[in-house]
């Protein structure tokens, strides 16, 4: 991270330097452009160049589309020539409590109140259902925040006519809106404008002076949020977490002041605090999140700590623990491999400042928060936005235990002499069929996560896949795999596209949890026989090389196919002929028919 | 604070805000001395002002600024 953009930021310096900052990360290697258009109900330049600086930092090179002042709903509503041709890939709508239109009267009826909600939801409904049929992009809309004034006082948040209860209100209704469509996100300024404080925040000055529905100071906490939940819908959250343990997870070294004399549990305030930070962090488990140990320790006392009878965290939780005396870049690095994770998608959380630059320096791109007093490391990592949550699914819930399978498989390898009789002994089963609406979520997550087993590295939302799925010139298929011990969920996507007689392949990707296991057969033997149920003749495969996808360069040589061309860029286009049939590589997997296939 | 010194932190926000190491400004610079400088930067510079010299400027007296020379002004006031 670009060190004036990390949290906790100083929003002078950052709206201050922001053109050398720009330049500085303009520089950064494989950027992903995106087209952003922005609709606001209020000034929102400056918006937009700190909002650029955020997400270049995240990897993402944004365009922007910027709406005439105030012209949100216009531009939504009657799309000018110029949006339609810009084709935006994400809207943000920045519309503030500026732009309520009307808010109850003192002398009104509950039922008047009530008309009026329904009068300005219906407003903004308008607006995003023409988007969405327009655009078919994830949208980002602002809530609201609270009033600067209450005419009643306290009685605001109470009475029907109160605007605190007004806003409260439509902020339900927008939540409301975003639980019932995909692709559509809240951006909570209402949250937000509370923990910077409401009185800065809305500073009337900027509004006064030049239409800035916010302070020029805040801009920064409103950019960085939406930065996060963008990133997050293009596959750039953080997967992991590395705890350290001695004052960190406990006050104390275990080693030296022993298990019996470690601060944790409700006694002291010390304790408490540590306590806390478990919990917080054990609650990172239910979003899919890995929890793992790097702690300079005996094995043995790491152990004997976390089975504290005041330890919330416990050995159980962790997937990987390495508690040695090796370096914690090494570990970690060796943590990543094990775990088939880039380095860059852990958290590092150490008490420890020459730990964390040893990882800031040895581990280029894994996020580490300054942890200094034990009350502040909750805030120090959830306002870092490492795990923002835009999508959750069943399967992130299951993370955890995904991996700790995996793990004992790779035990189980290590006893097989030889790999092919490993791979019968998992039992494995595939389901693999086109893409099914339950999984359009997973998929559209899956296209946007996968980095390393990727060929093409086409990053799509769930509008996009639905797309495709509804296509009758695409062939799509989603693989599921099991073995004996458990269930990988969704592991694997492939996409083409039908060209006269040929198969143009422009998603292929899998999950690294399945590398090594002969999915990616099972996938092309289905892929192969459906094209000949088609009656295509050909199939046509692409890569396009990443700084992360090297992995898969021979991908189709594997497959059997032939190459025929190569760019400077080390682009290659492979093609497998079908005229003379198919033989299907697969050995290992027991294929489950489509129809088979079991309710899940 | 000596005005000599006001032009001095001026010109360091200057060059910040602009992005050029090499810019200078006098008593007589306005916005169309100065690459950049338009109604939107223009925003961006005044809060940086004040920031770095820990002032605050109201409405009015923001409305008035003709050049550099007004802005150093301006400040010698409000410190």
């Amino acid at each position: 991270m670009h060190s004036l953009l990390e949290y906790p930021f100083d929003s002078q310096a950052i709206s201050r330097k922001r053109r050398s900052i720009r330049r500085e990360l303009l520089s950064k290697p494989d950027l992903i452009e995106k087209r952003i258009a922005i609709l606001g109900g209020s000034t929102t330049h400056d918006i937009r160049e700190i909002l650029e600086l955020f997400l270049l930092d995240y990897g993402i090179r944004p365009v922007f589309y910027e709406s005439e002042y105030g012209q949100y709903w216009q531009d939504a509503m009657f799309p000018p020539e110029e949006l339609l041709r810009f084709q935006p890939e994400l809207f943000y709508i920045h519309t503030t409590n500026r732009n309520i239109s009307a808010f109850p009267g003192l002398g009104d009826t509950a039922q008047a109140v009530e008309a009026l909600l329904d009068q300005e939801y219906a407003r903004f409904c308008a607006m995003w259902d023409k988007l969405r049929e327009t655009f078919h992009c994830p949208i980002l809309q602002n809530n609201f925040e609270y009033p600067l004034y209450r005419l009643q006082g306290n009685r605001e948040a109470s009475d029907v006519h109160g605007r605190v209860h007004y806003i409260t209100c439509l902020n339900l209704r927008f939540a409301g809106y975003a639980q019932a469509h995909d692709d559509f996100y809240i951006n909570d300024i209402n949250y937000l404008s509370a923990a910077y404080g409401l009185e800065k925040w809305a500073d009337p000055f900027f509004w006064h002076m030049y239409k800035y529905a916010l302070s020029l100071d805040a801009i920064p906490s409103l950019a960085f949020s939406l930065a996060k939940i963008i990133k997050s819908l293009y596959g750039k959250n953080k997967k992991a977490l590395a705890l350290d343990l001695d004052n960190t997870l406990w006050g104390g070294v275990v080693g030296d002041d022993g298990v019996e004399n470690l601060v944790l549990g409700r006694e002291t305030s010390m304790g408490q605090a540590y306590t806390e930070f478990q919990a917080y962090l054990k609650a990172h488990k239910d979003l899919g999140i890995l929890l793992n140990v790097v702690s300079k320790n005996d094995y043995e006392n790491a152990i004997a700590g976390l089975n504290h009878p005041d330890s919330v965290l416990r050995p159980d939780d962790f997937t990987v623990i390495k508690a040695n005396w090796e370096p914690k870049s090494r570990n970690l690095l060796q943590m990543a491999q094990e775990l088939s994770l880039l380095p860059e998608s852990f958290v590092f959380a150490d008490d420890n400042p020459a730990e964390r630059e040893i990882i800031r320096q040895q581990v280029p791109g894994a996020a580490v928060p300054e942890l200094q007093d034990v009350e502040r490391y909750i805030s120090q990592i959830d306002h870092g936005g490492y795990f923002e949550v835009t999508k959750l699914t069943a399967d992130d819930r299951k993370r955890g235990e995904m991996y700790k399978e995996n793990l004992a498989r790779a035990r189980l390898e290590n006893s097989f002499a030889d790999y092919g009789a490993y791979l019968l002994s998992l039992d494995m089963h595939a389901e693999i069929a086109p893409f099914a609406p339950v999984h359009m979520g997973r998929i559209a997550q899956l296209t946007n996560k996968s980095n390393q087993f990727n060929l093409t590295t086409r990053r799509c939302t769930q509008e996009e896949i639905e797309g495709f799925a509804a296509d009758p010139a695409c062939v799509t298929l989603c693989g599921r795999l099991s073995d004996r011990f458990g269930d990988n969920g969704i592991v694997s996507v492939a996409a083409g596209r039908a060209v006269g007689t040929r198969l143009d392949i422009f998603l292929w990707l899998m999950s690294c949890r399945v590398l090594k296991r002969d999915m990616e057969y099972a996938m092309m033997d289905e892929l192969a026989a459906e094209c000949l149920r088609r009656g295509l003749r050909s199939v046509r495969g692409y890569y396009y090389p990443t700084a992360k996808n090297g992995m898969v360069r021979d991908f189709y040589e594997k497959q059997g196919f032939t190459k025929l061309s190569e760019a400077e860029d080390g682009s290659t286009v492979w093609e497998l002929d079908l005229t003379g049939g198919y033989t299907p590589k697969n050995k290992v997997i027991q294929i489950d028919r489509m129809g088979e296939e079991t309710a899940t | 604070m000596s005005k000599a010194e006001i032009f001095e932190k001026l010109e360091e926000i200057f060059r910040d805000v602009f992005d050029d190491e090499s810019l200078q400004i006098g008593e007589r610079t306005t916005a169309a001395d100065v690459d950049g400088w338009d109604s939107l930067s223009h925003i961006m510079l005044l809060s940086a002002i004040e920031d770095e010299f820990d002032i605050k400027f109201d409405m009015k007296a923001v409305q008035g600024l003709q050049d550099v020379g007004a802005m150093a002004d301006l400040i010698g006031e409000l410190l």
